[in-house]
């Protein structure tokens, strides 16, 4: 018990604490300043994340894609790149499952996990090639990524619109049930239960630790470290620079196309021909960021964001909270986190405070 | 001068405290009018952080300060300027791309209306450049002038500001040997016009040279206060160190054996076509140091960088025992067998941000030797590196320590623990005592003369002309790419060393001399 | 500081329960009177276009009905919201659904069917279900008309259709004005451009720019808020002295855009249908299945003021309204 109490106040959980309850409290005054009742609105908040299974169960389908994208980002950046690439390559996990799934026919133990594998694969390579460009070219990952981002998506569309489309629909044909990883059906016929839960979440948690084993426990994660703390002394040591560049960005964008898969897979068993991004890649980046790079990071950090985004619209539908004071209120409890330099200050001062009682 | 007591600078019971440690520990120091002081000390013994206070970076706990025998209270530089105290850093402040000019009025620019005044400005620098000797072209750009001339345009800064205390922090650094002796040339110039130095350094030699009296500094505390003519470098080095130091290496004669490496005939270009190396070639035997002596720039780099595979050669052959590792991999060069102590730590040694423990094996982590089931076994890896720490006195909390919290001369002997550990039967060792102290250095270098007995070849590149003639066996001049002599460290002198770093050939035909 | 924090939690909890009154918490405030929520696609409910249409219709209802109705939205911002906030009214319990736009089509289906007891409604697409009532309209029948008053007026004898996605929805629209052109002007060239989004106002702007470069003089769009951009980029004609038209969509686009610009607008009654379908929920009348609405249930035509068109144009316009409303002319769906 005393170990709980200490795991919480030290100053690395007690920060992004105080920044959550931080942000609260602003988006709070936000709240009363637009002439709407705070207490109200954030247990309906509160509710509408854990208030019945359902939607809890929906809250963990809003943050499945977040692990991965967050993931995907975090381990670029660890190799000293900056991924802003997430994007295309969860597009391009999502086109990679929904080819398998549409156009094969095997059996399911088969079927879904080719479909995913596939999915991480085109991720992989979508992402690699902005690595080859840094590499062999010099081209900075973020103009290519950015670029890669664009063609994914009309790619994408392209393809689905003139080989894969559904007669009259905006998406492309259905994923043959073999290839479905939802756990939908199964649940909604056992137990009347409707939300989209899917086996994706437990391999974004498989995938948070394997993000951690490459890392920390593998040669190639030593040298994907090593450069991206310092190339230099990586290339004195033997390390092939540009290789663990191009290795860093395929990774990365294998967590990405997981998690494009697994959304068609586990939640749409379709692929629609979207006007815009899914959003879940730029996302990724401030999952990233405010994770600090690490799996565990990037877990909690997508926990939050997910929690946010998808209880917003219980603000608005429990307290009448107009959905721009909303933005803004999540946009502070997510400044406050990013912005822990603000905290760690306000931390001091309670500090020195202290000592100057005692 | 001795009678002389007009103290321009007087700080009494200077005390100023960081977490953990004292910094300075109820210092006094003086300094007379139109003197130059030195400030000897070892790396971290409180030198910086005296001046620092002095300066207006730090505000001490104790203690005051007077200036011209009137208290002051320095809060920050401008006030230092203010009083007229001027610090030359020894990293540089100035803005690559803007003309000497420009920079020394950067901040305090003559105004004509709302216009700066060049004319002026330009004037002002030209008087003050040869008014003490500087001949600095105040139209040249910082980007394409040496680093002794853009230390020079450091001083004019301090100068143009009205400055009558200069303090110079560890100037020589980054010199070569012609570059020191103007500089001193220089400090009398200032000296003579009633300025006053202080000079920060860990460099007896130079003290004994260019100053008047020097202060002693360890641990936080003075120590003593002479006057030069009344000491000499061995009594200033045991009080700065605290103990007795052997001054020179001592080593018995080399016996070299056969030829470990061969480069025969090396060319490299830059990417603008300049060539860096041009045609060079030298062998070293095992048990011998050759030692590289040059001014910065004229291929050191270049020549470790295509041995070790950094850079690829556009022409000519390394051999390693008779092998051709021309143009291979650092990777395959490691394992052959060369050992490459970095000459810059920080950019190419280690990974700072890696423990002390990563950074052991930062060349050997795929070895078997550290896996348990292909993944790295973090046990066997610390183990390595806590053996290492022990034989090498690698002062670290744990090997579990950033390596970027080490002291500078920690974090050498932690990379010379990992390329001696391997073995090699090349090692080559460049500038491998750069901004040490005394003890440190005294150390390193006996690793380096204790791989030599084991019948290792060494390749020592240095800048310090002193390093070379006290280690090498034979030395190598090394200039505009090209090896112009190479003499016996015994039959000649520094002047000699001099005269050839700075292109001339060796008078008695040295170049035959194999 | 710690003081101040806490200061300013108080004063912030005290601020709150005074304002718990005027925040109401709709969930529980009143019980009484028929609870219509509808959901936005992922156009938002300000896209000048059908989301705000439908809203606007629930919004009439509420002030003739006052009491006997409340009424919400919610906005979708990615297609994986549509299921949550569809499920968020049902599971509270409310009395009727709406999801707005084709796009929803399989999600409304999907919750319809986990959800027998409730009901729901959607517009633009036809779901097959026992508990739910979907709307559709005869799009081609409106753009046939504007199809005419574009032939009849356009001067460089080219015109331009920017659609939003390639769906049967927006098909229909195209497919009813290019046979309203070449009934008129059998000559005139149409060009075609779909932009793939209904929120892309940027893409709008793109495409107008090349059709008038090819010296297209109208436009008209079935893009949504996408069509913003078309506006957008004949009010900057317009200024430079070109004589180009917008004829707007789903609502009277002229009170948006101004008459400057706007030639007409090929009205799609979402809010009347919207309005005609609650009302009958709660008056007791919800039926499920499917309704069409055309020229002659007023479910699509002009606005009635029409400044910009010739008393002629509108008398030919009336005569072929006469004619598809008695069946005299099949105007084709695709």
């Amino acid at each position: 018990m005393n170990k709980l109490v200490k795991l919480f106040t030290k100053e690395s959980s007690l920060i992004p604490l105080m920044a959550i309850l931080l942000g609260l409290l602003f988006g709070a005054l936000v709240m009363i300043m637009g002439g709407y009742n705070p207490i109200i609105a954030y247990a309906s908040l509160f509710k509408k994340v854990f208030g019945d299974l359902y939607n809890f169960g929906e809250t963990i389908r809003q943050i499945t894609p977040l692990i991965f994208t967050g993931l995907s980002v975090a381990f670029a950046f660890r190799t000293g790149l900056f991924n802003i690439g997430a994007e295309g390559q969860f597009v391009m996990g999502s086109l990679g499952a929904v080819i398998i799934g549409t156009q094969l026919s095997l059996p399911w133990y088969i079927h879904a996990p080719l479909a995913i594998l596939v999915g991480a694969l085109f991720g992989g390579i979508w992402g690699g090639i902005a690595g080859y460009l840094k590499a062999k070219r010099g081209v900075h990952e973020v103009i290519t990524t950015i670029m890669l981002n664009w063609i994914s998506l009309y790619f994408s569309n392209y393809i689905i619109a003139n080989y894969l489309r559904e007669p009259g629909q905006q998406h492309s044909e259905m994923i043959k049930p073999t290839a479905s990883i939802s756990l939908l059906n199964w649940l909604s016929e056992a137990f009347g239960y409707n939300a989209r839960l899917h086996w994706g979440t437990i391999i974004a948690l498989i995938a948070a630790f394997i993000f951690f084993i490459i890392l920390w426990k593998t040669k190639q994660g030593y040298e994907l470290r090593a450069v991206g703390f310092n190339p230099h002394a990586s290339e004195y040591a033997g390390m092939n620079v540009n290789r663990n560049i191009i290795n860093a960005m395929f990774i990365g964008g294998v967590f990405a196309g997981l998690g494009g898969a697994v959304e068609i897979l586990g939640v749409f068993n379709y692929q629609t021909i979207a006007a815009g991004f899914p959003g879940y890649g730029f996302d990724g980046i401030a999952v990233a960021l405010i994770g600090a790079n690490t799996p565990v990071g990037v877990i909690l950090a997508s926990i939050l964001f997910g929690s946010l985004t998808y209880g917003a619209p219980g603000m608005k539908f429990g307290a009448g909270v107009p959905i721009e004071v909303i933005r803004v209120v999540i946009a502070s409890v997510i400044f406050f986190v990013a912005a822990s330099g603000i905290v760690t200050y306000i931390l001091s001062l309670f500090k020195r405070k202290k000592k100057e009682v005692l | 001068m001795m009678n002389d007591i007009n103290y321009v600078v007087e700080m009494r019971n200077i005390t100023k405290r960081f977490p953990g440690i004292i910094a300075n520990d109820h210092i006094s120091f003086k300094v007379r009018k139109g003197e130059i002081h030195a400030l000897l000390g070892e790396n971290g013994a409180g030198k910086s952080t005296l001046m620092n206070v002095l300066f207006g970076l730090y505000q001490p706990e104790e203690g005051q300060i007077l200036i011209n025998e009137k208290e002051v209270k320095i809060t920050d530089p401008n006030v230092a300027n203010d009083l007229g105290i001027g610090m030359v850093h020894q990293h540089f402040m100035l803005v690559e791309n803007f003309t000497v000019t420009e920079n020394i009025i950067l901040g305090s620019e003559p105004k004509k209306g709302l216009k700066i005044n060049y004319q002026e400005a330009r004037k002002t620098v030209t008087a003050l450049s040869e008014k003490y000797g500087l001949k600095v072209n105040p139209d040249a750009k910082i980007e394409d002038i040496s680093v002794g001339m853009q230390q020079r345009v450091e001083i004019l800064k301090t100068l143009y500001r009205g400055a009558d205390i200069l303090i110079f922090d560890e100037p020589t650094a980054v010199l070569t040997p012609q570059e020191i002796l103007e500089l001193a040339d220089i400090m009398n110039n200032l000296v003579n016009e009633e300025k006053s130095i202080i000079l920060i350094t860990h460099k007896l030699k130079e003290i004994m040279e260019i100053a008047n009296s020097v202060t002693i500094i360890r641990r936080g505390r003075v120590i003593d206060s002479l006057l030069v003519q009344d000491t000499n470098p061995d009594e200033l080095a045991s009080k700065m160190v605290g103990r007795e130091v052997t001054f020179g290496v001592e080593k018995k004669e080399a016996s070299p054996g056969n030829n470990i490496l061969e480069v025969a005939n090396i060319f490299v270009k830059d990417y603008r076509g300049v060539q860096l190396l041009n045609g060079i070639s030298l062998e070293v035997k095992e048990g011998e140091i050759l030692g590289i002596a040059g001014v910065d720039g004229n291929g050191q780099s270049e020549l470790i960088d295509v041995i070790t595979g950094l850079r690829n050669a556009d022409g000519g052959k390394v051999l390693l025992k008779g092998n051709d590792i021309t143009n291979h991999t650092p990777r395959y060069i490691t394992e052959a067998g060369v050992s490459h102590i970095p000459e810059d730590r920080h950019k190419r040694g280690l990974i700072l941000d890696f423990t002390v423990g990563e950074n052991m094996v930062m060349e050997t982590y795929f070895y078997p030797d550290y896996q348990t089931n292909h993944l790295l076994d973090y046990q066997k890896i610390n183990q390595h590196a806590e053996k290492l720490i022990e034989e090498f006195d690698v002062r670290t909390p744990s090997v579990n320590t950033l390596a970027r919290a080490l002291s500078g001369g920690n974090q050498q002997k932690a990379i010379i623990a990992r390329e001696v550990d391997k073995d090699p039967d090349l090692l080559i060792a460049a500038q491998p005592t750069r901004g040490l102290d005394v003890g440190a250095i005294e150390f390193i270098h006996r690793r380096l003369v204790e791989q030599r007995d084991k019948g290792k070849a060494v390749l020592l590149i240095s800048l310090e002309v002193d390093e070379i003639l006290s280690l090498s066996d034979r030395i190598a001049v090394i200039y505009e790419g090209q090896i112009v002599g190479i003499v016996n460290p015994k039959e000649t002198t520094e002047q000699e060393l001099g005269l050839m770093m700075a292109g001339a050939a060796k008078q008695e035909g040295a170049i035959h001399h194999e | 500081m710690k003081k101040v924090l806490l200061l300013i939690l108080v004063l912030t909890l005290a601020m709150s329960t005074l304002l718990v009154g005027c925040g109401a918490d709709k969930e529980t405030a009143d019980g009484q009177g028929a609870k219509i929520g509808m959901v936005t696609d992922v156009g938002g409910i300000n896209d000048n276009s059908f989301n705000q249409s439908a809203w606007e219709g629930l919004q009439r209802l509420e002030k003739d009905l006052g009491d006997k109705v409340n009424i919400d939205n919610a906005e979708s911002t990615k297609a994986t919201d549509y299921i949550p906030n569809l499920n968020q009214f049902i599971s509270a319990n409310w009395d009727l659904t709406w999801g707005i736009g084709f796009l929803m089509g399989e999600d409304v289906k999907k919750v319809a069917d986990q959800n027998p007891d409730a009901k729901l409604a959607i517009i633009d697409s036809f779901v097959d279900a026992p508990n739910v009532a979907s709307v559709t309209f005869k799009e081609h029948e409106g753009s046939f008309l504007v199809g005419v008053v574009a032939g009849l007026m356009t001067k460089s004898n080219k015109i331009g259709f920017v659609g939003g996605m390639d769906i049967p929805v927006i098909k229909r629209f195209e497919a009813g004005f290019k046979a309203g052109v070449k009934a008129v002007k059998p000559d005139a060239e149409i060009a075609i451009n779909y932009t793939g989004a209904f929120d892309k106002s940027d893409l709008g702007k793109a495409a107008a720019s090349t059709m008038y470069d090819q010296g297209v003089d109208i436009i008209f769009h079935a893009s949504g808020s996408t069509g913003d951009g078309v506006f957008n980029e004949a009010s900057d004609r317009k200024s430079a002295g070109n004589n180009v038209w917008v004829i707007g969509v789903d609502k009277d686009q002229a009170i948006i855009f101004g008459d400057e610009i706007t030639l007409t607008s090929m009205m799609k009654r979402v809010d009347e249908a919207i309005y005609q379908v609650s009302k009958d929920l709660v008056e007791g009348n919800f039926k499920a299945g499917l309704v069409e609405l055309g020229l002659k249930e007023n479910g699509v035509g002009l606005p009635e003021n029409n400044p910009n068109i010739p008393a002629d144009v509108l008398k030919k316009v009336e005569e072929y309204k006469e004619k598809i409303v008695s069946g005299e002319i099949e105007v084709p769906a695709e």
